[in-house]
C-alpha cells in the first residue's frame, strides 16, 4: 500500500510516523506495568534497531557510483578511528564531493 | 531495587532547568544533525513546513532519515511503518529500564515525561539513577534541550539546504547514508554484533533483489533481530 505525496498524504505519513514513535515511547513504560520484558525479547530488539539501519544501507553501498562507495567508507573509518559521528558524517560527504570534482 | 522506594522521582521546575543545562553541551551537536536533516528532506523533495513539522512530531532522527530513503511520489507506508518501528524500538527498552522511577509518577508526568524521552538524556537520567541521585529533571529538561535544538537545526538546514544548486556534486546526497553508517558503527562492536549486521545486509540484498520493492528493509531488520534473539549477549562472558 501506498500514499501519494501530493496534498495530504505528507501530512498523514508525517502523522503516521509520530504515532508509530509515540507507541514506542509510550510502549515500553506501558507494558512493563504488566509483564517484565525478558532478556531475549531486549537482545530482539536491539539487534533489530542496528540491522534496520543496514538494512537500509546495503543496497545504498551496492547501487551507488564510486562517490556514494567513498563517502560510506570514510565515514566508517573515521567513526572506528575517532568514535565521533559528527567528524565521521562530515568526511564521508568530504570524501563524495572531492571525488565528484573530477 | 534499591532507591527505587525513595523520592528520586521527584523533580521540580529548577531541576528540569538544570537538566537543560546539562544537555545542553551534546545538544550543539544535535543543531548539526538536525541541520543535515534539513538538507537532506530538502533534496528528498518534502515541503520545508512538513520537514519541519516532522521534526517536531517525530523527533528521533534516524528513522527520520529512513523515511527520506523511502520517499518518492509514492510512499511505501506499511514499510514506512515497520520501519520506524523497528529503528525506535528501542524507546521500549529505555521506559522499561526508567519504569522502576517513573511508576510513582502520576500517569500523565510519566507519559509526559517520556514524550521527550531519546537516548542522551536516557542514558543521564539512568546514570543518575544508578548513583542514587533524582533523574527525571535530566530526563525531561535534557530532552526538552535535544528536541528544541532538534528543531532549530531542522530549520537551519532547510535554509542553507534549499540555496544549494547541485547537492549531488557536493556529496549532499550522502548525508543521510553516512548518518545511519556512523550510528550503525557507532554501537557495540564485537563478533556478535558482525554476524548479525551481516546476517541483515546478506537478507537485504536478497530480498531488495529478489522480492518486492522496499521490503528489503523489513526482511533485513527482521533476520539480524531474530540472530540476536537466539545468539544471546553473555552477561559475564569474562
Amino acid at each position: 500500500m501506498s500514499i501519494e505525496t501530493a496534498g495530504l498524504g505528507t501530512l498523514i505519513i508525517v502523522l503516521a510516523m509520530s504515532a508509530v514513535t509515540l507507541a514506542t515511547r509510550w510502549g515500553g513504560v506501558f507494558v512493563v506495568a504488566f509483564v517484565p520484558i525478558s532478556y531475549r525479547v531486549k537482545q530482539f530488539i536491539n539487534a533489530m534497531s542496528g540491522s534496520v539501519l543496514v538494512a537500509l544501507l546495503a543496497p545504498m553501498a551496492l547501487e551507488g557510483d564510486n562517490g556514494a562507495r567513498l563517502a560510506l567508507l570514510t565515514t566508517a573509518t573515521t567513526m572506528l578511528l575517532l568514535k565521533k559521528p559528527l567528524p565521521a558524517i562530515a568526511a564521508g560527504i568530504l570524501a563524495a564531493a572531492l571525488f565528484r570534482q573530477f | 531495587m534499591s532507591g527505587t522506594d525513595t523520592n528520586l522521582h521527584e523533580f521540580n521546575r529548577q531541576a528540569v532547568w538544570a537538566g537543560f543545562k546539562q544537555l545542553v553541551p551534546i545538544s550543539v551537536f544535535v543543531i548539526a544533525f538536525g541541520a543535515a536533516f534539513g538538507v537532506a528532506a530538502t533534496q528528498s523533495g518534502l515541503d520545508d513546513p512538513l520537514i519541519v513539522l516532522m521534526s517536531t512530531l517525530v523527533f528521533a532522527g534516524a528513522s527520520q532519515f529512513a523515511a527520506l530513503e523511502l520517499w518518492g511520489p509514492q510512499v511505501p507506508i506499511v514499510t514506512l511503518i515497520i520501519t520506524v518501528f523497528a529503528i525506535n524500538a528501542r524507546h521500549l527498552l529505555m521506559g522499561a529500564t526508567l519504569y522502576p522511577w517513573l511508576r510513582h509518577l502520576s500517569p500523565a508526568r510519566r507519559y509526559g515525561v517520556m514524550l521527550v524521552a531519546s537516548d542522551a538524556n536516557w542514558a543521564m537520567s539512568m546514570q543518575a539513577f544508578s548513583r542514587g541521585q533524582p533523574g527525571v529533571g535530566l530526563l525531561l529538561g535534557g530532552g526538552l534541550a535535544l528536541w528544541s535544538f532538534w528543531v532549530i537545526g531542522t530549520g537551519l538546514g532547510i535554509y542553507f539546504g534549499g540555496a544549494v544548486q547541485d547537492p549531488k556534486r557536493l556529496g549532499l546526497d550522502m548525508v543521510m547514508g553516512c548518518f545511519l553508517l556512523a550510528m550503525v558503527v557507532g554501537g557495540d562492536k564485537n563478533l556478535r554484533m558482525l554476524f548479525i549486521w551481516i546476517i541483515a545486509a546478506g537478507a537485504s540484498l536478497l530480498a531488495w533483489r529478489y522480492l518486492p520493492d522496499n521490503s528489503h528493509v523489513v526482511v533485513g531488520a527482521l533476520a539480524g533481530g531474530v540472530v540476536g534473539a537466539f545468539w544471546l549477549e553473555q552477561n559475564d562472558e569474562h
